[in-house]
């Protein structure tokens, strides 16, 4: 199964589904990285060296923000939420896929098999 | 576990970000290696491979690939002080930072900010109120043409004077309107109250009688249909017209345009509104809104016993005109002068005596620049307004120097921040300017809440100075120039105390300011010492306002308990007209009688008495004395009928009352007081001598015999010494006016016996007008000068005393805190509390005692300015200024005191080990 998935889709799908892991609540970056292993049954999985950079760059943009957060008797962590302009990214991009997906399955005609 | 962050550093090496990024992304990916080691060991891995496995997530090109765009590398955080490169940007942050320190010091700002307001605010509204009755011109076209025609030099005119500018008869102004030539059209006014309602409670308006060119020579037009002209002052007057003022249309007809063509009653005559002037105008008069104009010739329909526009005896008209471009005011009065001797020799009263006729002739025109208008207010508060003004820049000097020396105490206490801040590689300029915005920030705050004070002031300080009788209309637009004087002023202070002390710690090397150990480089004896300096001034300046405010309110307490002569509580004035009964002459003093006799048997009133003139009452009368012929000084006069000596409680002291058997056919009587007799009779005994009231050939007055003494009483002025006066009895009065003034003393309330007095009156006809006052209150509106000087000065004396003590308590507390340790050797040998008291309290006691000192100086030279507006005191009263001394010691002690005992309290070791 992790074959099937190009690298290339990968990477552009990536800042999506973890707008997505954001959207409820904030999340440090090592259980973003777990819920994406999980939830895609191990199908995705990003490396430390790609997730990190990800982050910075979506923070960078403005869509994510990153805060140190210390709770007693834990080593202070980075967690990120979902800020205003990362919101309505989400809901564009998954506007985005959707009409991305539905395509492909019309072309390929997936949606009978 | 593994230590990642060496790996993690050198894989990051060659991605070029700054140190502080570096070692916050190391810190977040050697965290995420260690949970995914934890996991991979849990799931049964062995530690070796577990850390292997978790180094395999991120290979060095992936990295050092992602990091090499360059995104990542953040822009330096932000250290404060440090140049951020945009002006706006740096600004807010400033700001913000300014906002935070103040939040941290809410004491602090409270205190500069509520000082400043209150000072800013003070003088604002001050100089508001002084430059709406002094300075401000007319709202009419080009005012600086205007000029009012008097006679300069006025003294001895005699006649009757109505109302505050009686500066001319008519006849006098019909002479100078066809001989003068240095204007290009004059004209004559004269304010006057008009009752709006027919019978009954009187309802008053502001009234205007005007000449025909009044609005065209000042340039006032209509809002609505059209202003007087001269064909609407002409010889009896017609259907007579007015106009309404703008503020009178707005409130009594909603500003309606039907209300052209309507009529108006005025003193019980219709009048037709012909139009209403712009909103802007509101007559000549500063302080007073006009309700009403109507031309001139309207006096012989609303005023028709008085015959103003004919008699050459009443002065009642204020004259004025536009100067002919081209002609100094120095040739405008060449040329009344040399019109006088004609204007003066066609308008001889007649009933003028020879010497009289002579004094008149003497008299000499003359033109005074007009631009901003006449005012009662003006000669009677510009002096208080200035000496308050004066007061309210002391206490703004005063809360500036508070100021000072709170930011001096910040700035001490903040040497170690700049100092660190300068040696984390903050710009001196970037602190500098930092500190800049806070003083500005400060001020700014300061001066906004100043205005709002300022508002708040001035609208109290116009209600305050309106009464019954006038209501006082100004036009207080915020006057930005105080404003932006005072807060300049205020940030001027900010800067200057807070600016200097943090130069000098932003020139200290930084290294220096952190080696002393928390001890900030304030606490020598210079810089100490100008917070000294300050509090010093501080307590001299508020000790000047504290004798001010003393001698203030001592003169009131003197003036409302002086002994008057009469009693001043419990008196009704009630005030009736009858002209619109058309009684005749002969027939009134009966009708007065009869209306007297009604009052007096309501139940509850215990005495009555009809008088011309209520002592204090506003109105008064005065003549010449004559004795075997001989010219005296004039002496007071008033006519009263019988008990009227005990309705106002004033004793007679020798002969009798009035009563029945003085009549029109008996010989004229009068009762005098002691001060009549002192002056005209000195030593003799007075009941049965005669003397003459006025004089002329062709009305001699009655040889009158003194049948009583009165004890003294004040008559027109409770600030005057007790005057001569002579009473004459009413029923003696040959030519009775259709009205009458009842003073009623009763046991029931005001409130019913009003009603009980409306009713009766009512009764004898509903058409007499009636009008009510209170004497007491009278009394109180007659003193309105000294209450608003007492009571102004007193809260600003309070806030200065205030002040100065917190300015006191700040330096003293400093002074313990600087001295901590000290205090700790001084106990550790063998001092005890007391002797530790002792020491603080002397420090307070050397700066009270210099400021004291310097302050009596001041205080003896600032109480010279206020002399005229004392009462009964000397502005050197050394009681007021011993007083005042006490009062601002014990203050100042009491705060000393709390440093002092906080400083005794020191445990010595606590105290010696923060050394």
């Amino acid at each position: 199964m992790a074959g099937m998935l190009d690298r290339e889709l990968k990477k552009g799908s990536a800042e999506l589904l973890i707008l997505s892991l954001l959207e409820h609540r904030a999340r440090h970056g090592y259980e973003i990285n777990s819920l994406i292993d999980q939830r895609s049954g191990g199908a995705l999985h990003f490396n430390v060296a790609s997730l990190y950079p990800l982050l910075y760059r979506l923070e960078k943009r403005g869509w994510i923000q990153g805060r140190w957060v210390e709770k007693s008797g834990q080593r202070r962590r980075r967690y990120y939420r979902l800020t205003a302009a990362g919101r309505a990214m989400l809901k564009s991009q998954r506007g985005i896929w959707r009409e991305f997906v539905a395509a492909m399955n019309r072309v390929t005609g997936m949606e009978n098999a | 576990m593994p230590d990642w962050k060496h790996q993690i550093r050198s894989r990051l090496s060659g991605a070029g970000l700054s140190l502080a990024r570096e070692s916050e992304i190391v810190e977040e990916l050697s965290q995420h290696l260690d949970d995914r080691y934890q996991e991979l060991c849990r799931s049964g891995m062995s530690e070796t491979e577990a850390a292997r496995a978790a180094l395999e997530e991120f290979s060095e090109e992936e990295l050092q690939q992602q990091f090499s765009r360059r995104e990542y590398a953040y822009s330096q955080p932000p250290v404060l002080g440090a140049d951020t490169g945009s002006a706006l940007g740096a600004l807010w942050q400033d700001l913000r930072y300014a906002a935070r320190l103040f939040r941290a010091n809410p004491v602090f700002t409270a205190a500069a900010i509520i000082s400043l307001a209150l000072g800013i605010g003070a003088n604002t509204a001050i100089f508001q109120m002084l430059d709406a009755v002094r300075l401000r011109l007319l709202p009419v076209r080009e005012p600086q043409q205007l000029a009012r025609i008097r006679i300069p030099e006025s003294h001895g005119r005699t006649g009757n004077f109505n109302g505050p500018y009686a500066d001319l008869t008519y006849p006098q102004f019909e002479q100078i309107r066809d001989r003068q030539q240095g204007f290009s059209s004059v004209f004559a006014w004269s304010g006057d109250s008009f009752n709006l309602n027919r019978g009954g409670e009187v309802r008053k308006s502001q009234g205007l009688l005007v000449s025909g060119d009044f609005f065209n020579v000042l340039g006032v037009g209509p809002a609505l249909g059209r202003v007087l002209e001269p064909t609407d002052d002409r010889s009896g007057c017609g259907s007579p017209v007015a106009v309404l003022g703008y503020g009178f249309w707005q409130r009594q007809y909603g500003g309606k345009a039907s209300v052209l063509g309507s009529t108006l009653t005025l003193n019980g005559q219709p009048f037709q509104i012909v139009g209403v002037t712009t909103a802007g105008f509101f007559g000549l008069e500063i302080g007073r809104a006009f309700d009403v104009a109507v031309p001139l010739c309207a006096d012989s329909i609303l005023n028709p016993e008085d015959h103003r526009l004919t008699d050459r005896f009443t002065w009642w008209l204020c004259a004025m005109g536009r100067i002919k471009p081209g002609w100094p005011l120095a040739k405008v009065n060449a040329q009344l002068q040399a019109i006088s001797p004609a204007v003066f020799r066609e308008t001889v009263p007649p009933a003028y005596a020879a010497g009289e006729v002579k004094h008149y002739l003497g008299f000499r025109l003359g033109a005074l620049p007009a631009s901003n208008g006449v005012s009662e207010l003006r000669s009677d508060y510009e002096t208080p307004l200035w000496l308050l003004l004066g007061i309210a820049g002391l206490v703004l000097l005063i809360a500036c120097a508070n100021l000072a020396n709170l930011m001096l105490a910040r700035a001490s206490a903040r040497e170690r921040e700049i100092a660190v801040r300068l040696a984390l590689g903050a710009a001196r300029g970037r602190l500098l300017r930092q500190l800049l915005t806070e003083s500005l920030f400060l001020s700014a705050i300061g001066a906004l809440f100043g205005l709002g004070v300022a508002g708040l002031t001035s609208r109290f300080l116009v209600r305050y100075l309106s009464t019954r009788e006038t209501h006082v209309v100004l036009n207080l637009g915020t006057d930005w120039r105080m404003l932006a004087f005072t807060a300049a002023l205020a940030a001027l202070t900010c800067l200057l105390f807070g600016l200097t002390p943090a130069l000098r710690a932003v020139r200290t090397p930084p290294a220096v300011a952190m080696n002393t150990a928390g001890r900030g480089l304030t606490a020598t004896r210079e810089r100490f010492g100008a917070r000294r300096v300050l509090v010093v001034c501080q307590v001299a300046l508020s000790l000047v306002l504290v004798v001010a405010a003393l001698l203030f309110v001592r003169s009131l307490h003197k003036l409302l308990t002086l002994n008057a002569g009469f009693q001043r509580t419990g008196i009704l004035v009630v005030n009736t007209d009858f002209t619109r009964l058309n009684i005749p002459s002969a027939q009134r003093l009966e009708f007065k009688r009869e209306l007297l006799e009604r009052i007096r048997a309501l139940p509850g009133v215990e005495e009555a008495a009809i008088a011309m003139n209520v002592p204090l009452g506003g109105n008064f009368s005065n003549n010449n004395i004559f004795i075997n012929g001989e010219k005296k000084e004039p002496a007071d006069l008033n006519q009263v009928s019988d008990h009227f000596f005990s309705t106002m409680g004033t004793p007679l002291l020798a002969g009798r009352d009035f009563d029945n058997r003085d009549s029109l056919n008996s010989p004229a009587v009068a009762i005098v007081n002691q001060a009549f007799v002192q002056k005209y009779f000195p030593g003799s005994n007075p009941l049965g001598k005669t003397f003459r009231v006025g004089d002329s050939p062709d009305q001699p007055h009655p040889l009158t015999e003194i049948i009583g003494v009165a004890k003294n009483t004040k008559y027109d002025d409770l600030r005057k010494d007790f005057p001569p006066i002579s009473y004459s009895p009413a029923a003696q009065d040959r030519e009775p006016d259709p009205d009458a003034r009842m003073l009623v003393r009763s046991t029931l309330g005001l409130g019913s016996l009003m009603e009980e007095v409306k009713t009766a009156i009512a009764q004898t006809n509903p058409t007499i007008d009636l009008q009510f006052r209170v004497f007491a209150d009278q009394i109180q509106e007659s003193l309105l000068r000294e209450r608003l000087l007492a009571m102004l000065s007193e809260f600003f004396g309070f806030l200065a005393a205030l002040l100065a003590t917190i300015g006191l308590y700040g330096v003293i507390s400093y002074m313990v805190a600087r001295r901590t340790g000290e205090i700790g050797i001084r106990m550790a040998l063998g001092a005890n509390r007391r002797d530790i008291v002792a020491m603080v309290m002397r420090e307070a006691a050397t700066l009270l005692g210099l400021g004291l000192v310097v302050g009596a100086v001041l205080s003896l030279f600032a109480a010279r300015a206020a002399a005229a507006l004392l009462y009964g005191l000397k502005p050197d009263d050394p009681l007021t200024l011993i007083a005042s001394a006490v009062i601002l010691a014990a203050a100042a002690a009491a705060a000393s005191f709390l440093p002092a005992r906080r400083a005794a309290r020191l445990d010595p070791m606590t105290a010696l080990r923060e050394e």
